[in-house]
C-alpha cells in the first residue's frame, strides 16, 4: 500500500538550535500514528513542518505521492490535511454552528462566493449538523465557542478540522489540560474517527494510556532525533525509550 | 427565541430606514437642515466602508481617506472634462478610487497590525501630496472647482438634484442604500464569513484552507470601492473636491466615527458619523476649537463604552 504521508529526513533549525534532526516517517492510509516524546523533543515542530506552518530547513514532505515541501499551509488543507493546535485555535466570538459552517463552506469550495443559494445553504447546514452530531456538540450548536468548557472547545476545534473532510487529521495533544471524563470522551471520539470513519490520524499525545489505547504505531522523538518506531507493544519494551523517559542514568 | 431575535432585527432595520426616509421632515423642526442629513449619509457610508475592513476583517487602514478623495476627484474630473452626467461621475469616481485601492492593496495586504496601518498612511499621503502639488490638473490647495452635479434624466422626466435639497437627499439615500445593501449582502455570504474568520483568528483561518493575504486584499479592494463611491457622492454634495479629503487626518475622522458608533455593529459607523457631523456643525459655530471637544467626547466613549454607542444600545435592548 502506498503511504499517505511521507516525511524524508526533515530537519528544522532555529538559529543554532536544531529542533528536529533528520527525522523520517511514513504513515499508511487508515493508520493511527502517535508521536510521543519528552518535553522539547521537537514533536510540535515536526507537526508544524507537516502542516506547513513553516518549511523544513532540509528534507522533504510528500503527501499522497506529491511533494508538498514548499506548498503553503492553506493549500495543504485543500489537498486534504486538517489540523488542530496544542493551544486551541477557534473563533471564540462565533457560535459552534458558525465555527463549523466556515470550515464546511471552505471545504465545499464556496470561500470566494459573495452569495449562496438556498440549496447550497441547506446542504451546508446538513453537513454542519452531521459534523456536530459526530463530535457530540449538536446540543451546543448555538452556544458561543468562547463560552464552552475547555473539553468542548477542543471538540469544537476537532469538529472544524473534520468539516474540512481531511484525508489526514493532525491532532496536537487533543487531551492536553483535560480532566478524566473529558479525556475519555475525546479518546472515544478519536477512536470512532479511526475505526468507523477510517480516517488516517497523526497525533501528538502526552497521556500514555490514551496512546497505548489508540495507536496502531508509535513514533518516539527525543531531543529532535528519531528514537524509535514500532507498535505499542514494541515501544513499551524498548530500552532506548525507557531510558529517555526515565532519565539517561536508568 | 430565534424567531424573536429575527423579528427584533427586522424591526431595527425598519426603524433605521423609516428614520432615514423621513429625515428631511423631522430634521428641520429639531434645528437641522436637509443638507446636514445628506452629509451624514455620505460620511456614514465612508465610515461604514472603513469598518467593512476594520470591524469585519479586523484590519485597520489609516489611509482610507485617499480612496475617498480619489473618488471625489474622479467624479469632479468626469463632470468637468468628460460629460455633464451625474451617474457617469459616480461611476468614474468609484473606478478611480477602487482601482487605486486594488493596486495598492496588493502591496499592503501582506502587512499586519501597525505595519499595515503605517503603510496605508504612507500611500494615502502620496495621493494627498499629488492632489496638493499638481495644481494644473487638481487645482492644488484650492481644490477642484467649477463643476456641479447635474439633473437626472429618466426619459422625459427630469429630477432637479442641483437646486432641490430634498430631491438630492433622496438621490443620495438611494445611492447609499444600494451600497449598504451590497455591503450587507457580502457580509452574510461565505466570502463575508471568511473575513470574519480572519478577524477572529487568522491562524485558524489559514489552517482551514483560507489564503488569508488574498482575502484581506479582496476585502481591502471592496472597501476601497465603497469608499470611492462615498467620495464621489461627497464631490456631488459640495460641487467641489478638496485635497484635505485625502489627508490622513480625514482617515482618522472616519476611524473615529466607526469606533464611536461601534465597530462590531454593521450600522454603528453611521451613528458615529451622525454624531460627528452634528457635533462638528454645532460646535464649529460656537468655537474654532471644536475638534478638541469632539476629541473629549471620543475619549469618553472609548473609555466608558468600548463597544461603541450602538453596541451599548443593542446590549441594553437585549438584556
Amino acid at each position: 500500500m502506498t503511504n499517505l504521508l511521507e516525511v524524508r529526513g526533515a530537519t528544522k533549525r532555529f538559529g543554532s538550535l536544531v529542533a528536529v534532526r533528520d527525522v523520517s516517517l511514513a504513515v499508511q492510509p487508515g493508520e493511527l500514528r502517535a508521536i510521543i516524546g519528552p518535553n522539547g523533543a521537537g514533536k510540535t515542530t515536526f507537526f508544524n513542518m507537516i502542516s506547513g506552518f513553516f518549511r523544513p530547513t532540509s528534507g522533504s514532505i510528500v503527501f499522497d505521492g506529491r511533494d508538498i515541501t514548499s506548498t503553503p499551509a492553506y493549500q495543504r488543507v485543500v489537498l486534504g490535511m486538517g489540523r488542530t493546535f496544542q493551544i486551541t485555535e477557534i473563533f471564540p466570538e462565533l457560535t459552534v454552528f458558525e465555527n463549523v459552517r466556515i470550515s464546511t463552506e471552505v471545504a465545499d469550495g464556496y470561500r470566494l462566493r459573495p452569495w449562496i443559494g438556498r440549496a447550497a445553504k441547506d446542504h451546508v447546514r446538513r453537513q454542519v449538523e452531521e459534523t456536530l452530531t459526530l463530535t457530540g456538540l449538536q446540543a451546543k450548536a448555538q452556544r458561543l465557542v468562547g463560552e464552552l468548557s475547555h473539553g468542548d472547545q477542543r471538540a469544537a476545534e476537532i469538529a472544524m478540522a473534520l468539516a474540512l473532510r481531511p484525508r489526514l487529521l493532525l491532532l496536537d495533544e487533543p487531551t492536553a489540560g483535560m480532566g478524566e471524563q473529558e479525556t475519555y470522551e475525546i479518546t472515544q471520539l478519536v477512536r470512532r474517527l479511526h475505526k468507523d470513519s477510517k480516517l488516517t490520524i497523526l497525533l501528538i499525545e502526552h497521556d500514555m494510556r490514551v496512546i497505548f489505547h489508540l495507536a496502531d504505531r508509535i513514533t518516539v522523538l527525543d531531543q529532535g532525533n528519531l528514537l524509535a518506531e514500532g507498535t505499542p507493544q514494541e515501544i513499551a519494551i524498548n530500552e532506548a525509550v525507557q531510558s529517555a523517559y526515565l532519565g539517561k542514568a536508568a | 427565541m430565534i424567531v424573536s431575535a429575527d423579528n427584533r432585527k427586522l424591526a431595527g432595520l425598519a426603524t433605521i430606514w423609516i428614520v432615514l426616509a423621513l429625515a428631511p421632515y423631522w430634521m428641520a423642526p429639531l434645528g437641522g437642515y436637509t443638507a446636514l442629513g445628506t452629509r451624514i449619509l455620505v460620511l456614514g457610508l465612508a465610515a461604514m466602508s472603513v469598518n467593512f475592513l476594520l470591524g469585519f476583517t479586523g484590519v485597520l487602514s489609516f489611509g482610507h481617506a485617499a480612496y475617498f478623495g480619489l473618488g471625489a476627484y474622479g467624479a469632479g474630473f468626469a463632470l468637468k472634462f468628460l460629460a455633464p452626467s451625474t451617474p457617469l461621475a459616480l461611476v468614474c469616481g468609484m473606478l478611480l478610487g477602487g482601482i487605486a485601492g486594488a493596486a495598492l492593496g496588493a502591496l499592503i495586504a501582506r502587512r499586519r497590525g501597525v505595519y499595515f496601518a503605517m503603510v496605508t498612511i504612507a500611500f494615502g499621503q502620496v495621493f494627498y501630496y499629488i492632489a496638493f502639488q499638481w495644481s494644473s490638473v487638481t487645482g492644488g490647495d484650492d481644490g477642484l472647482r467649477n463643476f456641479s452635479r447635474q439633473p437626472l434624466h429618466f426619459g422625459s422626466a427630469t429630477i432637479d438634484i442641483l437646486g432641490n435639497a430634498n430631491a438630492f437627499y433622496y438621490f443620495v439615500l438611494v445611492c447609499v442604500a444600494l451600497a449598504v445593501g451590497v455591503m450587507g449582502f457580502i457580509l452574510r455570504s461565505p466570502f463575508g464569513r471568511t473575513m470574519i474568520a480572519i478577524r477572529e483568528n487568522e491562524r485558524r483561518a489559514r489552517f482551514l484552507g483560507i489564503p488569508v493575504d488574498r482575502h484581506i486584499w479582496l476585502a481591502f479592494t471592496l472597501s476601497c470601492f465603497f469608499m470611492a463611491f462615498a467620495g464621489a457622492l461627497y464631490a456631488l454634495v459640495n460641487n467641489f473636491a478638496d485635497p484635505r479629503g485625502l489627508h490622513y487626518s480625514q482617515s482618522g475622522d472616519f476611524v473615529m466615527m466607526a469606533v464611536m458608533g461601534g465597530m462590531r455593529r454593521f450600522w454603528g459607523p453611521l451613528l458615529g458619523a451622525a454624531i460627528f457631523v452634528v457635533l462638528q456643525d454645532y460646535l464649529s459655530s460656537v468655537t474654532v476649537n471644536w475638534m478638541s471637544f469632539v476629541g473629549v467626547i471620543f475619549i469618553a466613549i472609548v473609555l466608558f463604552f468600548p463597544r461603541g454607542l450602538l453596541g451599548v444600545l443593542q446590549r441594553r435592548s437585549e438584556a
